[in-house]
């Protein structure tokens, strides 16, 4: 045993874990998987609500008011529907694939919640690379995607796919890109320190870098205005077309269990995370993954769809660029040691570079020939 | 002993997988089996206590070249019925047997030495050290990232129409 114990108390930071903590790792181990899966679940239903309720607010809809107070029970009520439909597996469908696909693509958003922290060392595991942990473990889900599009042996579903893929490779970039001024900054990989390091949040200190990392992130998972692959009006329903019954309601929960993801990476990176004043940590915590999540609902009710064309060209014509200018410039701000003596002046600074590029760029993304790929 | 446990669990999963990408007719499931193969890979490192080299062994493999082999493999036509059949068979076969030999003769005479000292608690730091550092191997770090450029500039002279 002595072995195992030295492993895993390398990997995981237990220092964080306060001594009048009952039980050993793995109670540790089986309360936060349990609280994990709890947390996504709930969260998942409550922004479903509020993606409906909202999205219809700013439509001049009503939207769904009639299951229990409010609607507040019609996510239960759609949960109950869809488990009860029948499951229909088309004839030619690769049928092991097919089945395994919703799986593979649903333990990512889960394992994701592992390294992101509820309160101070309030996770799973403070791994000391846990922000990469997050990069890797996320861009696994696209293997369950690949796996629906080509499992179901559908033209539709296999456009979906590629598109999703296409979308991923170029958006992991910029993400990434941004991650890393955030990492300079803060001077660790570890969300839990990252949170640590937020004495003044990081929206402020890295404005670029948090709307590049909204932009790319709502790529990455396919939210509207990049929702291409499940473009309703082009290819049915992209990758899960030939979807039914409890499989499909896999696919929906991947689909908002990534976007709170999403919510709780950009909440622990740009907005301090469990950090604030009076309320408890988590539900601080809470509260910005609610607020960062109903900014989607914002964008996605705002803005039109692009084209697949336009998709690729905003990746690397914008993002791209701007992202490396945001390295570059938070490198130097790093090096002269301002996130700690000038803070005042980076946040000032930042901000009218943001400013600046975004206008600047703007103008020459359209002489670069806008959306075109081909100059 | 768990960590034995583990070593036996994930080298049997990986050479099955392994297994699995040569056997199976089917291209993509061939693929699939590859990255399931990356995935055991990166656990072994976790036993390892190599964290930082497990996750960048799951995003470069596993997010990046497997999607790509799987795009490739979605861009050609009716491979699903199995792969074509190549004349190359005998010289693959013959190619891959002197690959097997110079394996085996490598493992067999290297002395594989046990580090009896602890890894080391936070990897991060110490890898930065040694890639980036005083005396590191920030010639080769720069050389491999030019290396890269050339080779994506290459691809998109290559792809451009005129």
């Amino acid at each position: 045993m002595a072995t195992i114990e030295l492993n895993i108390y390398n990997l995981v930071n237990f220092q964080s874990i306060p001594p009048d903590w009952p039980g050993g790792f793995w109670w540790h181990w089986l309360f936060f998987t349990v609280v994990i899966i709890g947390f996504v679940l709930t969260m998942v239903m409550g922004v479903i609500y509020i993606e409906r309720r909202g999205m219809a607010r700013m439509q001049s809809r009503l939207g769904p008011n009639r299951t229990g107070p409010f609607g507040l029970l019609q996510p239960v009520a759609d949960a109950i529907k869809v488990l009860l439909k029948e499951n229909i597996v088309p004839d030619a469908a690769d049928k092991l694939i097919h089945w395994l696909a919703p799986v593979v693509a649903f333990a990512p958003a889960l394992m994701i919640f592992a390294v992101v922290p509820f309160g101070n060392g309030v996770l799973l595991a403070d791994l000391n690379v846990g922000i990469l942990y997050v990069v890797a473990i996320s861009s696994v889900s696209t293997v369950g995607i690949f796996m629906a599009g080509w499992g179901s042996s559908n033209k539709y579903s296999l456009l979906g796919a590629m598109r999703n893929v296409a979308a991923v490779v170029s958006y992991e970039i910029p993400l990434v890109l941004a991650i890393v001024g955030v990492v300079l900054i803060s001077g660790s990989l570890s969300l839990n320190q990252m949170v640590v390091a937020q004495d003044v949040p990081f929206i402020l200190l890295q404005p670029l870098g948090f709307l590049l990392f909204f932009a790319a992130g709502c790529a990455e998972i396919n939210r509207s205005p990049f929702d291409l692959m499940e473009a309703d009006s082009e290819i049915v329903a992209g990758f899960h077309t030939e979807y039914s019954g409890m499989k499909f309601a896999m696919f929906y929960l991947v689909e908002y269990a990534e976007a709170v993801a999403i919510s709780a990476i950009i909440a622990t990176l740009f907005l301090g995370g469990w950090r604030g004043p009076i309320l408890p940590p988590w539900l601080w915590f809470v509260v910005k993954v609610i607020i960062v999540f109903f900014a989607m609902v914002w964008t996605r009710t705002t803005l039109p769809r692009i084209r697949i064309d336009q998709l690729m060209a905003f990746a690397w014509k914008f993002l791209f660029p701007m992202s490396l200018f945001n390295l570059f410039i938070t490198a130097l701000q790093v090096l002269a040691g301002w996130p700690t003596e000038l803070v005042w002046a980076m946040i000032i600074v930042n901000f009218a570079v943001m400013a600046i590029l975004v206008l600047v760029w703007s103008k020459l993304f359209f002489k670069l020939g806008r959306g075109r790929i081909e100059v | 002993m768990g960590m034995v446990v583990s070593f036996w669990i994930l080298a049997a999963v990986g050479i099955i997988a392994a297994l699995g990408v040569v056997l199976l007719r089917n291209v993509f499931r061939a693929a699939l089996s590859l990255i399931l193969c990356f995935l055991i890979v990166a656990g072994l490192y976790v036993t390892l206590s190599a964290d930082f080299l497990a996750a960048v062994q799951i995003l470069v493999y596993v997010g990046a070249i497997s999607v790509l082999i799987i795009l490739a493999i979605m861009m050609t036509r009716e491979v699903a019925q199995g792969s074509p059949n190549s004349r190359f068979q005998i010289p693959a076969f013959i190619v891959a047997i002197l690959f097997l030999e110079v394996l085996v003769l490598t493992l067999i005479n290297t002395p594989w030495p046990v580090s009896s000292m602890p890894p080391t608690a936070p990897t991060t730091a110490a890898l930065a050290n040694s890639l980036f550092g005083e005396g590191g191997y920030l010639l080769s770090v720069e050389i491999a990232a030019v290396l890269l450029l050339s080779a994506i500039l290459g691809a998109v002279v290559l792809a451009r129409e005129k």
